[in-house]
């Protein structure tokens, strides 16, 4: 009995491409292509509300000068400029005004500086005092006691044809107050 | 056909029976089946009923600012029994929250999660904070002032974060206010999110159960050995084991039965809660508090000093969350008993205990100013009969400057400061003029809005605050006391 005359092959290192590996490797590819195609926008869609740059910004008018009178602090409302068609009464927002005298104010945040409850005026003892966890502010805004790391949030005003307007239109907290 | 001759059809084609056979037919140790075990099946059973309920709400609700109140009065006055399935999905959510705490609680004091059930314990960590996920998002469906403010905080604490706050803060409302977007992202975590990951995290968890097999009852001196622990639980359960379904579920049935009766009497007695006044952020008259589960964390915000608040919120808290994952990887060995792990024991007690202590100063928020003790709360009639003109103009004084807000007159009023019942025993008139213009201790300062006419009248009042027979303090070194 001879010996087989053709050597046997060494064991190939790389694998043969086949028809059903390459139709694998294709349709694996065309899918993550697919999946990021449809899966990027929707990240998009999603992180929308977080990667949009910080502009919203607005003044707003918060009614005539004489509605507030000179030394007392008043609460006022608006309707946030920003909102979606079904915001209902949520975009109704309440500040306080404080006409110190002449074309001097102060327009307060309604949200406590410690965890964003609404504070209360209390004219009979000039205090601002805060339902939840019991912080306490003067009239000027600034911290009285309890737990609040800071005063209330001020908005800008300005006056313009003898009403008041504020800039505002985004809930404040302490790492972009106002 | 017979109705056997039906199922062994079926069974022919779906294999009906070895599916069970290797599921709820498995074999437990004989220990097991006990009343120690049957708080993972009670949470199950709530989780199950929350889905049945939640979907029937989801028929009537809208999420959305301008209508969802609305449309939770009219489940409340109008949909035929709308009251009582909103009464069983809020009962429903508070019987989870509390099985599931009583489950984490009991295994591991019975030392489950120690090897080789260390992955078992880590699902169930992952539902635990999935499960008050769902409680949290639950509270802002029911879309009143509670939870307006309650997202406000929920906000404010993400606001605290440093570098990204404001991101998070935009991430979570979706826009610029607490408005429609805001509740649309709730509506979405807490209907489709949050359930999603909790039915396949339990299908994890599950899985975990019946490849390890149930803990069996811990025996005082036997630790786990990773070396022989396998094999010696597989000779218990082949030595002393029942199967699960129909031997070993007799306790988890009357359970069920229980915890579901339970549930339907305080829907019944008890009512839905809520909703409490429309979320309507111009009126600021309200005093949000959370439900029974945040209580804690709500009394933790007012009582941590301001220095360190938001360190501890945001990295202390985290790192007791850490530990709680880290706990099969610290002790993943050794005695299972309590009774050999003290520490443990102790742990769980400090723990329940703090949590319990803050969770019921939350039920009243002594921290809290009664916004409406000055003009609410009179000054008992013993205390102003027979004073002078003087002194009752300092009577008077203390109810219209709000001091009844934070003190009380004979416990009436504010507890945010001390109790002025007998406050001469305690202050000189000097210390009291110092106090009351300077405040301090958590006292605003009053030198702007009192005059010092005022000043005397107020004191003249506070130190007639004395028991008879127990004299006023007074200043040793003054030459005139």
């Amino acid at each position: 009995m001879s010996h087989d005359p053709t050597p046997i092959p060494p064991p190939p290192s790389v694998p043969p491409v086949t028809r059903r590996g390459f139709l694998l490797k294709l349709g694996v590819g065309l899918n993550v292509v697919a999946a990021a195609l449809i899966a990027l926008p929707l990240v998009g869609y999603v992180l929308s509300a977080v990667v949009r740059p910080r502009a919203k910004q607005a003044w707003i008018p918060l009614g005539r000068v004489d509605a507030f009178p000179a030394g007392q602090t008043r609460l006022a409302t608006y309707r946030n400029p920003f909102t979606v068609p079904w915001d209902g009464v949520t975009a109704n927002l309440p500040c306080w005004v404080r006409h110190i005298d002449s074309d001097r104010f102060q327009v307060f945040a309604i949200n406590c500086a410690h965890l964003g409850c609404p504070v209360r005026w209390f004219p009979e003892s000039s205090l601002f005092m805060c339902p939840c966890h019991g912080g306490v502010y003067y009239e000027d805004g600034t911290r009285a006691s309890g737990p609040p790391p800071r005063g209330l949030f001020e908005y800008p005003y300005k006056i313009k044809n003898d009403m008041l307007w504020v800039r505002g239109g985004e809930v404040p907290t302490l790492s972009e107050p106002v | 056909m017979s109705l056997r001759g039906i199922g062994q059809w079926i069974d022919q084609r779906l294999a009906v029976g070895k599916i069970f056979e290797a599921t709820a037919g498995h074999h437990i140790p004989a220990s097991s089946a006990s009343w120690f075990y049957v708080f993972g099946s009670g949470t199950l059973l709530c989780f199950i009923l929350q889905i049945v309920t939640g979907i029937c709400l989801a028929l009537i609700y809208v999420p959305s600012p301008d209508q969802a109140y609305q449309s939770l009065e009219y489940l409340n006055y109008e949909q035929p029994l709308g009251w009582f399935v909103r009464a069983i999905h809020y009962w429903g959510s508070n019987f989870m929250v509390a099985l599931m705490t009583i489950h984490l609680i009991q295994v591991f004091l019975f030392g489950a999660y120690k090897y080789p059930r260390e992955l078992t314990w880590l699902f169930g960590c992952v539902l635990f904070l999935a499960t008050l996920g769902a409680a949290f998002t639950g509270q802002v469906m029911r879309f009143d002032q509670d939870a307006y403010w309650g997202l406000g905080i929920g906000v404010s604490i993400l606001g605290r974060l440093p570098l990204i706050g404001p991101e998070m803060v935009h991430g979570l409302l979706g826009g610029p206010i607490i408005g429609g977007e805001a509740l649309s992202r709730f509506f979405t975590l807490h209907v489709f999110v949050i359930p999603g990951l909790l039915i396949g995290v339990i299908v994890l968890h599950l899985r975990g159960v019946l490849t390890q097999g149930i803990n069996e009852f811990p025996v005082a001196g036997k630790g786990v050995d990773p070396a022989t622990y396998d094999a010696e639980y597989k000779a218990l359960v082949e030595r002393d084991g029942v199967r699960f379904a129909p031997d070993g579920i007799d306790k988890d049935v009357l359970f069920a039965a229980f915890v579901l009766l339970a549930i339907f009497l305080c829907a019944i007695f008890l009512g839905p809660k809520g909703p409490n006044g429309p979320p309507d952020p111009t009126f600021i008259h309200t005093a949000p508090r959370p439900d029974f589960y945040f209580l804690s964390l709500f009394s933790v915000l007012a009582l941590l000093p301001p220095y360190i608040e938001t360190a501890i919120i945001l990295y202390v808290l985290p790192v007791f969350v850490v530990i709680l994952f880290a706990i099969p990887f610290i002790a993943g060995t050794g005695e299972k008993h309590p009774s050999r792990r003290p520490g443990a024991v102790v742990g769980v007690v400090v723990v329940m205990t703090i949590l319990a202590t803050l969770a019921w100063l939350g039920t009243y928020s002594p921290w809290s100013p009664h916004m409406n003790a000055w003009s609410g709360v009179p000054t008992p009639i013993a205390m102003v009969k027979g004073r002078s003109p003087l002194e009752l103009q300092g009577a008077a004084l203390l109810q219209a400057k709000q001091c009844r807000n934070c003190h009380s007159l004979d416990g009436e009023g504010g507890l945010r400061g001390p109790d002025l019942t007998t406050v001469a025993t305690r202050l000189t008139k000097d210390q009291m003029i110092r106090q009351v213009l300077q405040g301090g201790g958590n006292m605003p300062a009053y030198r702007k809005h009192l005059k010092p006419s005022e000043v005397t009248a107020l004191v003249s009042f506070l130190e007639t605050l004395h028991p008879t027979g127990e004299p006023a303090s007074r200043n040793p070194a003054a030459a005139n006391p």
